[in-house]
């Protein structure tokens, strides 16, 4: 600690020194897990293969989600426990336009198809983007000299009320996309893109890469690269000092929780299609999910959101799938939970983030 | 941009429009204390005789309960008897307390609520009250936002339900019970086996073993900032319920703790023995008494005294003031010689003993445990009480508390149906139960983030603000 005190009149006395058990801990714990993983690819390669590919897939969902939690806490260091539910709403809005506006179902020609999807995608996103930024303008604005758990606690008022909103409208069982003939989302293509040692990769969970992709890059470009990009990024530095530097700041936070709804938004259209049903309390447990995600990569870090969120997927669905010794679905809530405490108890920062002034 | 805080004076209006009426502030605050009272019993009666007795119909017990309401408030007791006078008022009001399984049932119907609640109902408000002024502890003294509470009540639950019922008996190959042990239980017979410790004894017992892994878990949290460790508990909030579900065959050894999904039944009664029965005359077992439901009651209003009391002698204890320092400024506390960590574990210990001893209170009430009653929403419905009746105040929160565990119970359902049949609509009410909770959190975090009964110093910190204080004003 004092390496740059070079003068020393008396030479110091010795101090004890501890060890510090936090890391060995630490690496003993990703030890046993790389153990554990090499021990069920070796046994059961299928099976492991399998799950790789349904974590990437689910784990890119949950990245459209954790990034809306990593931008709203980077820049209010709030969290929006409301976001969750933005993401259901966005699910069910889908599903109404899917089924009801556009009435997709199997053997739609391409031309037609993918219009309507993209279309079906940018209202679900403006939708979500509203419903986002209307939670910021009456819950959290009025609020923002408030001490810091006021907030947090009308965060989660507002989570109640959009899921009352889905149940009123909704109802409170699942709601299934229900396309008619032979099943779920059949209007997408089902075949099988590759196939490795007997495991299927299908088309509609490579839809899912496909539609993250973009929208993952294009956002990465809105932050780094534009000018609406810079407020952001200055206001999440300093908001007083970017005030006086001429940024409207209330405007670069409403468009901060806009652009969080609208990942929303796209996340429940692929979730809508992927898994093709969702009930009104779901969104809450899934964002805690991706909120997991965000602290893992490094809460208020965009990449570290995805990284996250890959992570939290793929645990998940080793855990849900893999034979030897896994402590099975039962426990998979649990497990991320898990995740989530050890991460904020032994390190706040996450994988890649730095940005914690005080976390811990 | 420099963070104006707006002075709230939520009565403002009121005054502007009573002070063309020459009643200013002033003026009315010249006058005695018994004649502001009076003033004010006189507005209530004129509203109950003239809006609310011709919609509603009369009543002859609407008009005794405000016959009691101005005897007790007008004449101003606490003022006039001196000491003897500040315990008069709270006898009389825990009089009618205690005697409220008498008359409940000749009360009149509360305008579009329903009736008053029923004695059942009552034993539910009140291991509410119970746990809402545990939970009031750690987030209205110390200031710590616990997302997680129904995790402690899970705990005592728990620990009660576990060592109070058949579930440890096991069975010999012939099917008999395998092991017995019972201590001061009332009412168990060697044959069903299991543990059977006397409820008194689980009650401390659930308190202390919560206040313990309470402590457990809070020693590596709670050196978190404040909406991180909101996050932790939520997950404890969220791990322990899936163990309590996953628990009957833990790690795959087939040791079953919790009997899984459904839950421990057929906890032991609680009750006094034969033989304080035959000589003191207390009950010796609740569930075979006539009037059960009435002796829970009483119970539970000596839990919720004892809880009340503690509160109140911690709040201004050493401890308490140590709570309260870190509410208001963590780091000045800290500069001040408050050791964080400790005082922090502590009122964490302290939320979670009481949380426990109302879980194992509400587990005997409902004989068992189940893992569907803890989950999130629990948790969420005891913060809304502490901040609806006023964080930080034993009084609001009691009140608060009250009356959303009411509503929860009853009041809901009872509101419903007036509405359905008033306004020609048909809702179901009580679904959206967490919806209407949210828009209560909503309304009172912007319009009144204090509470509807603030505590005083709590209030200060709002509208005067804890933090960046300007010497001067800058901006006038």
């Amino acid at each position: 600690m004092s390496e740059t005190t070079t003068v020393t009149l008396a030479a110091p006395p010795r101090r004890l020194r501890v060890v510090n058990l936090v890391p060995a801990i630490g690496l003993l714990l990703v030890a046993l897990l790389v153990v554990w993983l090499g021990v069920n690819l070796v046994k059961t390669p299928r099976v492991f293969l399998d799950a790789l590919l349904i974590g990437i897939t689910n784990g890119s969902v949950y990245a459209l989600v954790a990034l809306g939690y990593t931008l709203v806490y980077g820049i209010l260091e709030l969290i929006n426990f409301a976001h969750g539910d933005v993401f259901m709403l966005g699910a069910m809005i889908a599903m109404t336009l899917i089924t009801d506006v556009f009435s997709l179902h199997g053997h739609v020609v391409w031309y037609v198809l993918w219009p309507e999807i993209l279309a079906a995608l940018a209202i679900t996103m403006a939708a979500c983007g509203l419903i986002n930024a209307t939670v910021e303008r009456v819950a959290y604005r009025p609020l923002r000299g408030a001490p810091r758990l006021v907030p947090l606690i009308t965060a989660i008022a507002a989570s109640f009320i959009l899921e009352n909103i889905a149940l009123a409208t909704k109802g409170s069982n699942y709601v299934s996309l229900n396309t008619g003939t032979s099943g779920a989302a059949d209007f997408l293509p089902q075949s099988t893109v590759f196939t490795i040692d007997g495991v299927a990769y299908t088309w509609p969970q490579l839809i899912v890469v496909l539609i993250t992709a973009p929208v993952l890059f294009g956002l990465l470009w809105l932050v780094q690269r534009t000018k609406q990009g810079k407020a952001m990024r200055a206001t999440a530095q300093d908001r007083e000092a970017a005030a006086m530097m001429g940024i409207d700041v209330n405007r670069t936070i409403s468009f901060t929780f806009l652009l969080a709804g609208a990942l929303a938004g796209a996340a429940g259209l692929i979730y809508a299609v992927y898994f093709s049903s969702v009930r009104f309390d779901q969104g809450f447990q899934l964002g805690l999910i991706a909120f997991t995600a965000a602290v893992l990569g490094g809460i208020g870090n965009l990449p570290g959101a995805v990284l996250g969120s890959i992570l939290i997927g793929l645990i998940q669905s080793f855990n849900n799938t893999l034979n030897w010794h896994s402590p099975g679905s039962n426990w998979t809530q649990s497990i991320v939970f898990a995740i989530l405490i050890l991460i904020l108890v032994f390190r706040p920062s996450g994988l890649l983030g730095e940005r914690t002034p005080e976390g811990g | 941009m420099p963070i104006r805080v707006r002075p709230r004076t939520s009565s403002a209006p009121l005054w502007a429009a009573l002070s063309h009426a020459g009643v200013t502030n002033e003026r009315w605050l010249a006058l005695p204390l018994a004649a502001r009272r009076a003033a004010i019993a006189a507005g209530v009666g004129l509203l109950l005789l003239v809006v609310f007795a011709p919609i509603f119909g009369f009543d002859a017990s609407a008009f005794v309960a405000y016959g009691v309401f101005v005897v007790l408030y007008v004449p101003s007791w606490e003022r006039r008897l001196g000491r003897l006078g500040r315990v008069v008022l709270p006898l009389a009001v825990l009089g009618l307390v205690v005697a409220y399984p008498y008359y409940n049932t000749k009360l009149f119907t509360i305008p579009i609520l329903g009736p008053f609640p029923d004695v059942h109902t009552s034993v539910v408000m009140l291991i509410f009250v119970m746990m809402a002024v545990g939970l009031n502890v750690v987030v209205g003294y110390a200031g710590l936002l616990d997302l997680g509470y129904v995790a402690f009540y899970a705990i005592g639950a728990y620990t009660a339900a576990v060592l109070a019922s058949t579930q440890f008996a096991g069975q010999t190959p012939s099917g008999a019970a395998k092991r017995f042990f019972a201590f001061g239980a009332v009412g168990v017979d060697k044959s069903i086996g299991g543990i059977h410790i006397s409820i008194w004894i689980l009650l401390v017992l659930a308190g202390v073993v919560t206040s313990i892994l309470g402590m457990l878990i809070g020693l590596p949290t709670l050196r978190l900032r404040g909406d991180y460790l909101a996050i932790v508990t939520l997950g404890f909030g969220e791990i322990l319920p899936q163990v309590a579900r996953n628990g009957n065959d833990l790690f795959g050894t087939g040791f079953n703790l919790t009997n899984g999904p459904q839950g421990v039944t057929s906890m032991d009664a609680i009750g006094f023995g034969n033989w304080l029965h035959k000589h003191v005359g207390l009950p010796a077992n609740y569930l075979n008494a006539a009037n059960s439901d009435n002796l829970y009651f009483w119970t539970a209003i000596g839990l919720v005294l004892i809880t009340i009391f503690c509160s109140l002698r911690l709040r201004d204890s050493r401890l308490g003031r140590a709570w309260i320092a870190i509410r208001e400024d963590e780091t000045a506390a800290a500069a001040m010689g408050v050791p964080l960590m400790r005082t922090k574990t502590l009122a964490y210990a302290t939320g979670a003993f009481f949380g426990g001893v109302a879980g194992a209170y509400f587990a005997e009430f409902t004989t068992g445990a189940n893992p569907d009653s803890f989950d999130f929403h629990f948790s969420v419905a005891v913060l809304v009480m502490v901040i609806l009746g006023g964080i930080g105040n034993v009084w609001g929160v009691l009140v608060g508390a009250a009356f959303l565990a009411y509503l929860d119970q009853a009041g809901l359902a009872d509101t419903g149906a007036w509405l359905n049949v008033h306004l020609h609509v048909n809702i179901d009410v009580p679904k959206y139960e967490f919806g209407i909770f949210g828009i209560i959190l909503l309304l009172v975090m912007l319009f009144r983030p204090n509470g509807l009964l603030p505590e005083a110093r709590r209030k200060l910190e709002f509208e005067q603000g804890v933090e960046d204080q300007p010497l001067y004003d800058v901006t006038a």
